[in-house]
């Protein structure tokens, strides 16, 4: 591929979905839009940098930026983030919410729905503390091919013994062939919607919780500071912020703050009271 | 450190456990059926199990069973390693005092995800 076309699909990517590829990535760039190239009966890159010059009504654009996300995930990621919100901010906000009975959760990032559907298992298992109460998940992502994926409930067997307890896996999975399908009784607790983080969230409404994991590790700093203050803007006052493992917004952000003891969990920052000189 | 017993028919098998365990910083010992994983118990009960089902002489689950009776075969944490996929036998091995249940293939992330799930690592 010519440097000017591997320039011109990286600006692409970039201008419209925020992923930075640096000047190494050739070899990533090939292995993920070989397949665009086939189905858009294209021969090499070149003709596919060619074509999304002239691509008018963006199908071919929104291919090439889908077929560059990477969309790995697992239920309970990590598991510590669920583990804390199950135990901490799920009780602070059963006390809380108790007069409007409502929470509301975005999952701003959510690839083939591990993380949405993690969070609606915890609050099944919730039971009866939660009975009466309106859930609201709402789970996006760019990718129209994962949010296919993710509404369909399916996974293979390596991925539903990444993280999920077996215990969760009988309860609440069921065979489908190799396959296997979360409920129905957990699918219809979120919501999934195409969603650009580049754009400001409107009409989604505000959030006690957010998990905005893994997507911010592919931006740019101004990027994320955006997002995060995105993010702050839906977030109601006592809200949460879930960051993935290596990010944070120390130093890129001051919209949030890391709440103690809870690695990978953030607050708003209440605006520090200028302290007035007496006498 | 952890000690794990792995109870599998095919020697390859034990192999490749053996070795994903020894990285996750376990003593490994092993048993090709589920008599010898009794024998090895009674003389010296491991911390977890990483048990296959089907096997000649004694099966993991009769196995299983008969561990849950011992004296102090409450402790070990048992974790399933076998094809048997489907959910009727996953229930049985939960309902007979299973910990967590791994269907084959399997890898090591899977290993090293699922004993950190029940608190191995
Ligand atoms: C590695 S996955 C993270 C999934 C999940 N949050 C987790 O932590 O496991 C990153 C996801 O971010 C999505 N993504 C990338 N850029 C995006 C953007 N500009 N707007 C919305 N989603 C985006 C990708 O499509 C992908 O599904």
């Amino acid at each position: 591929m010519t440097p000017e076309n591997y320039r011109h699909i990286c600006d692409l990517v970039k201008r419209e979905s925020g992923l930075v590829l640096s000047e190494d990535k050739g070899y990533l760039l090939e292995s993920r839009l070989m397949p665009v190239a086939r189905k858009w009966q294209l021969a090499d890159l070149d003709a596919v940098a060619a074509a999304l010059r002239k691509d008018q009504n963006g199908g071919m654009t929104r291919d090439v930026v889908d077929a560059m996300t990477t969309n790995e995930s697992f239920f309970f990621r990590d598991n510590k983030p669920f583990d804390q919100f199950r135990d901490v901010v799920l009780p602070k906000l059963l006390e809380l919410s108790a007069g409007k009975r409502q929470i509301r959760i975005w999952s701003a990032a959510c690839s083939n729905g591990q993380e949405p559907y993690s969070l609606a298992m915890i609050l099944k298992e919730a039971g009866a503390k939660l009975a009466g109460w309106k859930i609201d998940i709402i789970a996006t992502d760019l990718s129209r091919e994962v949010l296919a994926r993710a509404k369909s409930g399916l996974y293979s067997q390596f991925e539903v013994q990444r993280g999920l307890p077996v215990t969760l896996l009988v309860k609440y999975f069921k065979q489908e062939g190799e396959r296997w399908q979360i409920d129905a009784s957990i699918r219809s607790m979120v919501q999934f919607k195409e969603f650009n983080l580049l754009q400001p969230p409107r009409g989604f409404g505000v959030f006690d919780v957010v998990f905005c994991r893994n997507v911010l590790i592919y931006f740019e700093a101004q990027m994320k500071a955006q997002i995060l203050g995105n993010v702050a803007d839906v977030l109601a006052p006592h809200g949460v912020l879930y960051l993935g493992g290596a990010e944070t917004v120390i130093g890129v952000s001051d919209r949030f703050a890391p709440m103690p003891n809870n690695r990978g969990v953030y607050e708003l920052n209440r605006q520090p009271v200028k302290a007035v000189a007496v006498g | 450190m952890k000690t794990c017993l792995v109870v599998d028919d095919s020697r390859v098998i034990r192999m490749v456990a053996r070795k994903i365990l020894e990285e996750l910083d376990f003593s490994v010992c092993e048993a090709a059926d589920g008599q010898k994983a009794v024998d090895s118990c009674q003389e010296n009960m491991p911390d977890a199990v990483l048990l296959d089902w089907n096997m000649p002489i004694m099966s993991g689950i009769d196995f299983l069973r008969a561990l849950r009776k011992m004296d102090g075969g409450d402790a070990p944490v048992v974790v399933f390693c076998t094809t048997e996929n489907d959910i009727n036998h996953i229930r049985e091995a939960i309902a007979t005092g299973a910990n967590e249940y791994i269907m084959k293939p399997f890898d090591s992330e899977i290993i090293q995800s699922k004993f950190s799930q029940v608190g191995l690592l």
